[in-house]
């Protein structure tokens, strides 16, 4: 038994995405309907080309028939799938897997979430019918726990964690600030986050992702048919997804200071694509900065810098767009928005735009046209219980 | 030798100051303090802790446990049989409720004492009133056992030697079902039906028991009408040093909760071969003639009344109204939370109750905190959650909410103990389970001997 991969063997050949925001005007049906138009558009197919659909959302809609009905699909198969947050990446891995077995010729992954219809500020998780016994802390609160413990594992001063925190924050409104995508277009300074009020642990709601609604959308082929639809595809080099199976909650020695599920899914990811060395060999890296303490135990957990470093990477501009391994240059889930189910996708449709040249100049990637690998990490869930995707492409 | 073996008290961490009742409320308060229970805390809950505090260090499983409270968390549903499932006691063994009055308490411990085996009589009371009234500034929080037996299930400390009960139908107090307070009818009324019937219980007790007035040591009189029990102790004939003091300074009067608190009062103030006589005026009289025994002398209560006086932290009165739900505050803007489900709850009754997982019962362990958490977006009755990851000392995890802590005294290091609490109630199902509260070891407070 082994983890082989796809590599090479799938290509995206088109990508949509509408702009992340609090999109009272729109339903989920209209960001559908958005999100694929530009995807059929950029790999110049309609919808009844595409052969099989799958649908990724959280908690906006249930079956396939949440998109089958809005784009009216004829006698098409629509699989709606659901990972928690890594929702998107899970669509985008089986609708690969489906072109690569030979099973579709074109397939479609979307993915969509309409979070601001439930009259609640954050996210709000649809309750399963249970004992009652199950925490009822917000992920925040949660994530919030990996501050205070990476600062003492590695004997880094409290307030430096802080520094370090904000840090981040500002990189990602930085690069949120020049995407017309983005839901926050705002440069926040490392002074104006330090002096936020508390919300959760040490955390502030500038730590915390943006609540947008939004959608995107691949089209996915197999990688000898790509040149049929666009001139520079995307090539799929890995999929890797571990679903972890809660123990870290009960485990004594999990000390909150790392995610062993993402260092799996990377370590996967890696082997699958034959990378051995993804900070020099990555051209960028779309992580999943649900808080920003997660952004940055992330950087370790990737391999993009050894244990115990990231905060010093992060205070050297490692990760910032002219940064030696750009990290979330579209403003990651901090600016950009994180409508559950749709960010996977979000993620692949930056590298999408980076790795062909398609970001415009003043928010271009420093590594543009000396690296052509992009990374995207999705998890879903919370520090000792989490799913994890890592998803590596190239340009050739 | 049938008696009781050993008890268990628990006090509220919160205490109110009298004192702030009135500028709030315009009336009413007083002096002194009274004990309050959390928001998480009911009469359910409060009797767990008590029972958990009469059986530690115990490998008895009682055979019954008799309930009493005048503050039920459910009718028509037994309250008990959750008492019965957090102690984790035998399918086979008797879960009741005796709900009503403080007259109930005593009727739980006769039914404990005439039955056989180990039995458990535990009773509890969040005693409320309007804001301002005589009840609220009287009232205390508690929750208090009695546990049961004969000596083979360990030394009886107290037997009992004598007993009287008088039954009569009169509307001195009454509370409808629903209603925050209770009403009174004239006080002097009360005053001159309970005297006669406390005279007469008390003679007719000692009597059984041999004695007379003058050999009595401790005379506890408990019951929700305190002038008529204050006349009582003086028409006793027992000298006014003996009488026992009803906490009212520093607990208050928790109802059905007091005979059995005041009872533990009595019983950790005790030497070997005195007489304590238990006198409960509650729609007639109740006298009980307690005989001490040598094992009174080395019994060690879990947490001492003396102690559990002198803990506790303050409560501001606007947060108590709020906990009590007289005072209607703007709720959290998140989703309320959906009720249990039954069915779930029912298959895990091991662990939401026991606190009992694969690896073992967590609910008698202590544990330190490893790390923590201030949640001031999650819904609670009681914004902010304070959660935390727990090690308990066996190497078990649980990361598990914090109760009877403020967000600023939480640490790392911090020891912990378990409690059951109720963490949220929807659409009047009470979700009960467990949180940790801060390890405030009893042995802080004086010893037993002597304590005030």
């Amino acid at each position: 038994m082994s983890s082989h991969g796809i590599k090479d063997r799938v290509a995206i050949v088109g990508m949509g995405c509408t702009r992340f925001a609090e999109h009272f005007d729109k339903g989920t049906d209209d960001l559908l309907r958005e999100a694929t138009s530009d995807a059929f558009g950029a790999a110049g197919v309609t919808k009844d080309d595409v052969d099989a659909y799958w649908l990724g959302t959280a908690q906006s809609g249930m079956s396939g028939i949440t998109l089958a009905r809005p784009l009216r699909l004829e006698g098409k198969p629509v699989t709606r799938v659901e990972n928690f947050c890594a929702t998107g990446s899970e669509a985008l891995r089986q609708a690969s897997y489906a072109v690569a077995s030979g099973a579709y010729d074109l397939a479609m992954a979307v993915g969509v979430e309409k979070v601001k219809d439930s009259g609640y500020q954050g996210l709000n998780a649809f309750p399963i019918p249970n004992d009652g016994t199950q925490r009822t802390l917000t992920a925040a609160a949660m994530f919030s726990m990996v501050a205070p413990a990476y600062a003492q594992r590695y004997g880094v001063d409290p307030e430096q964690i802080k520094t370090v925190l904000a840090r981040i924050a500002s990189k990602n409104h930085a690069n949120g600030a020049k995407n017309p995508k983005a839901q926050f277009r705002k440069e926040m300074s490392i002074e104006k986050l330090l002096a936020m009020p508390p919300v959760a642990g040490g955390l502030s709601v500038f730590d915390c992702a943006g609540v947008a609604d939004g959608a995107a959308a691949a089209i996915v082929c197999r990688a000898e048919d790509a040149a049929r639809y666009t001139e520079s595809p995307l090539i799929i080099k890995a999929l890797s997804f571990v679903a972890g199976n809660g123990s870290g909650l009960e485990d004594p020695s999990y000390d909150y200071t790392h995610f062993p599920e993402v260092a799996a899914s990377a370590s996967d990811a890696y082997a699958q694509a034959g990378i051995s060395d993804p900070r020099n060999e990555l051209a960028m890296a779309e992580v999943h900065d649900c808080f920003t303490p997660t952004e940055l135990v992330l950087m370790e957990d990737l391999g993009f810098c050894e244990r115990g470093t990231a905060w010093k990477e992060v205070l050297a501009g490692t990760f910032d767009l002219d940064g030696e391994l750009p990290v979330n240059p579209d403003g990651g889930l901090k600016s950009f928005g994180h409508p559950v189910g749709a960010s996977g996708l979000r993620m692949m449709y930056e590298a999408w735009l980076q790795l062909r040249g398609q970001a415009p100049v003043e928010r271009r990637i420093s590594t543009y046209g000396s690296r052509s690998l992009a990374l995207t990490h999705n998890l879903g869930g919370y520090p000792g219980e989490m799913v994890s995707f890592v998803g590596i492409v190239g340009t050739a | 030798m049938r008696g009781i073996i050993g008890w268990g008290v628990h006090l509220p961490h919160r205490r109110l100051d009298r004192s702030q009742i009135s500028p709030i409320a315009g009336t009413g308060g007083g002096k002194g303090r009274r004990t309050v229970a959390s928001y998480d805390e009911d009469a359910t809950t409060m009797a767990v802790a008590a029972a958990r505090a009469a059986l530690r260090g115990r490998s008895v499983s009682p055979a019954a446990v008799w309930f009493s409270t005048t503050t039920p968390a459910y009718l028509d549903k037994t309250n008990a049989t959750a008492i019965h499932a957090a102690l984790r006691m035998n399918r086979t063994a008797a879960a009741y409720d005796a709900l009503g009055s403080v007259r109930s308490a005593v009727g739980a411990l006769r039914a404990a004492m005439a039955g056989a085996g180990v039995a458990l009589a535990v009773a509890s009371d969040v005693r409320i009133g309007r804001p301002g009234s005589a009840d609220e500034a009287a009232g205390g929080d508690a929750g208090a056992a009695a546990l049961v037996g004969d000596d083979g299930d360990g030394p009886v400390v107290a037997q009992l030697v004598g007993s009287a009960s008088l039954s009569e139908e009169f509307t001195d107090r009454w509370r409808v079902p629903g209603d925050v307070g209770a009403k009174v009818w004239e006080e002097r009324f009360g005053e001159t039906k309970y005297v006669p019937l406390a005279t007469e219980a008390l003679k007719a007790a000692l009597g059984e028991a041999a004695l007379d007035a003058a050999g009595v040591d401790a005379l506890i009189i408990a019951g929700m009408h305190e002038r008529a029990c204050a006349a009582a102790a003086k028409a006793s004939g027992v000298a006014p040093e003996k009488i026992v003091d009803r906490l009212a300074a520093t607990v208050g009067n928790p109802g059905a909760a007091q005979p059995f608190l005041l009872l533990a009062r009595a019983l950790e103030q005790a030497t070997p071969d005195q007489t304590i006589v238990l006198l409960v005026l509650s729609d007639g009289a109740e006298a009980l003639v307690f005989r001490t025994t040598d094992a009174v002398s080395s019994y060690q209560p879990a947490a001492p009344v003396a102690s559990q006086i002198l803990a506790g932290a303050p409560i501001d009165y606007g947060r108590y109204l709020t906990w009590r739900g007289l005072l209607a505050v703007e709720p959290p803007r998140r989703p309320e939370p959906a009720r249990p489900s039954s069915s779930a709850a029912g298959r895990s009754t091991d662990w939401k109750y026991g606190l009992e997982g694969p690896a073992g019962v967590l609910a008698d362990q202590v544990g330190t905190v490893t790390t923590f958490t201030i949640d001031r977006l999650a819904y609670s009755p009681s914004p902010p959650v304070v959660f935390a990851v727990v090690d308990f000392d066996d190497g078990e995890r649980l990361p598990v909410e914090l109760t009877d802590v403020s967000a600023e005294e939480v640490a790392v290091g911090m020891r912990v103990e378990m409690t059951f609490r109720r963490l949220f109630t929807a659409d009047g199902i009470v979700n009960y389970f467990w949180k940790a509260r801060p390890s405030r070891a009893a042995g802080d407070g004086p010893s037993r001997k002597d304590a005030a």
